[in-house]
């Protein structure tokens, strides 16, 4: 079972996923030959020759694209131990704190939803609304609530996030097989009994295409309010620092440090959820 | 006083609840049904006997789930009567076969907690569970392994395992939704022993749905012949040859004649102009 972790990830395409473009696509990789396995860093390693070339042949200038040994070097070595690494756990713990209270707050308010569709029903324009309203736009906001501090990040960031979770786990209830809750009726399963043998089990599956969208999100809005509301560290904050005085590569490491968090979370996450829910897409 | 004065013109008498026969298990009177204000069911009334295998055969469109839904309580009537042996049907332990096992199965248990689940929500201690699972593995000597997912079992196995489940808390009636329509042959013939095999130790009372007649024959004491809907009783045949019954009693003559009289009305009721149109709307079937 525990094969290393290459992205070859099965993901059945659930029904709803949250808004925005923060999810990546899953790819969709069965068993392959040897050589089939490499097939997945042949993506990255030709990006990098074409960087490596763009950077040499001095198509773009070197003052906005350093080559790419030296970010990387520049990555790694930020990471590990230097100031990069510093902004990054900054960025890792406000997106993690974030999620938790996206996901204690949603999953549980969402189950309740779900199981009542009357009531689902009334709050679905807010939800439905709130959840297409860029987040970002809600900083000023949140601003004005929270003040100019470390909480605002995390409770934008939150916000988010939550009505992402709410959303899917709504949807994974009252969407739940029709045939398993008869099931359980028919074998005498009282309505709290069956919420709880049925209903949350079914949602799982939902829920945590919610919460890997929530992570996404979680982090986005995060790197997002680091960058506009005055803050001292966090990789947003460090993207735009390096970018005023021109340190192209430290600019290039901390971009490609986010992106490396991001892919990361959606990968554990990913895993997680094999686990939990074995059954899904069978 | 005013019945003293004009006796003639009262109320309709209120129908007496009239009792089935000695022997008789479920008793549906006076059963109605309409979907989308269309009757599916008026009036209809019904007597299962007990500890007998009943198949229900019709008609596409009839109703013949919704007939067994409804004494099972997954599909709310509009007005009428159903009692097993005088109780109500919260009184009464049933068990259910779905169609399709593997929306009817939990995949978040393994196999065995499935079987077992039953028997937990009636809050049986952990002993008395495996006792019963135990029991249960015996009498349908089960060669595959009950620690797997259902998603990981074949689909007959899964339907094995959801016969099972049903059959542990040792029901009254036992309900059969087209239970060997999503199989292939083998695991139908399979089955198909093993249903008759349980009925002729325990007796358990059943209820068949079938859209197959040869499988509904097969298994029946009574077969139920049902009618274009407004659905009614077309006709109730009696099928007696003995049990064990085995792939020699398809070809014997009763099981012949029995099937083709079945096939008879069948096609009797088939051809029937429809009793009754929606207003506005073209007998679709």
């Amino acid at each position: 079972m525990n094969d290393t972790v290459a992205p070859s990830v099965t993901v059945a395409a659930s029904k709803p996923v949250a808004t925005a473009t923060t999810t990546p696509p899953t790819t969709v990789v069965r068993k392959r030959p040897a050589l089939g396995r490499l097939l997945p860093i042949v993506g990255p390693i030709a990006l990098f020759v074409v960087w490596d070339l763009v950077v040499r042949a001095g198509w773009i200038k070197a003052i906005l694209l350093p080559p790419p040994e030296a970010t990387l070097m520049a990555m790694l070595k930020g990471l590990a131990g230097g100031p990069l690494l510093m902004d990054f756990s900054v960025t890792v713990v406000r997106t993690l704190e974030a999620f938790v209270i996206a996901m204690v707050l949603g999953v549980p308010i969402g189950v309740l939803l779900g199981s009542n569709e009357r009531a689902y029903r009334s709050v679905e324009f807010l939800i439905d609304f709130f959840r297409s309203t860029p987040s970002s736009a809600l900083i000023p906001l949140f601003l004005l609530i929270f003040g100019v501090s470390d909480i605002n990040k995390v409770a934008i960031a939150a916000f988010g996030a939550f009505l992402i979770v709410l959303f899917n786990s709504a949807y994974g209830v009252l969407n739940a097989r029709k045939q398993r809750v008869m099931a359980a009726k028919v074998m005498g399963a009282s309505r709290w009994r069956i919420f709880c043998d049925v209903l949350l089990w079914e949602s799982l599956q939902a829920t945590f295409v919610g919460l890997r969208s929530a992570v996404s999100m979680a982090l986005v809005i995060v790197i997002v309010a680091e960058m506009f509301i005055g803050s001292e560290n966090g990789l947003g904050h460090r993207i735009i620092d390096t970018q005023q005085v021109l340190n192209v590569r430290e600019m290039y490491a901390a971009i490609l440090s986010a992106g490396a968090l991001g892919y990361v979370l959606n990968v554990v996450f990913i895993i997680i959820e094999k686990r939990i829910v074995h059954w899904s897409g069978r | 006083m005013s019945v003293v004065i004009s006796p003639k013109i009262d109320l309709p008498p209120e129908t007496p609840f009239l009792p089935g026969p000695p022997g008789t298990h479920i008793t549906i009177r006076g059963l109605t049904k309409h979907f989308a204000g269309w009757p599916l069911y008026e009036n209809f009334d019904l007597d299962i006997p007990k500890q007998q295998i009943v198949s229900v055969f019709g008609p596409n469109g009839c109703g013949k789930s919704t007939l067994i839904n409804m004494i099972a309580g997954l599909i709310p009537i509009d007005a009428g009567q159903i009692l097993f042996d005088g109780k109500s049907l919260a009184q009464t332990k049933i068990g259910y076969v779905f169609q399709n096992y593997r929306d009817a199965m939990f995949p978040w248990l393994r196999t065995i907690d499935n079987i077992a689940y039953p028997l937990k929500l009636e809050g049986k201690s952990k002993a008395e569970i495996k006792h019963r699972v135990d029991e249960l593995v015996a009498s349908f000597d089960v060669k595959f392994d009950l620690m797997r997912y259902p998603y990981e079992l074949s689909g007959g196995q899964q339907q094995t395992a959801s016969i099972m489940r049903a059959l542990a808390p040792g029901p009254e009636v036992l309900f059969l939704d087209e239970p060997f329509s999503a199989l292939d042959f083998e695991m139908t013939l399979f089955i198909r022993e093993k249903l008759q095999q349980v009925f002729m130790q325990t007796g358990t009372t059943m209820v068949l749905v079938s859209h197959d007649l040869e499988e509904a024959v097969y298994l029946a004491d009574q077969i139920l012949l049902l009618t274009k809907r407004p659905t009614a009783v077309a006709d109730i045949l009696h099928y007696q040859d003995a049990r064990p019954r085995t792939v020699e009693t398809l070809s014997q003559a009763g099981f012949i004649a029995a099937k083709k009289q079945s096939m008879e009305i069948f096609q009797r009721e088939v051809r029937k102009p429809a009793r009754m149109q929606a207003p506005g709307t073209l007998a679709l079937s």
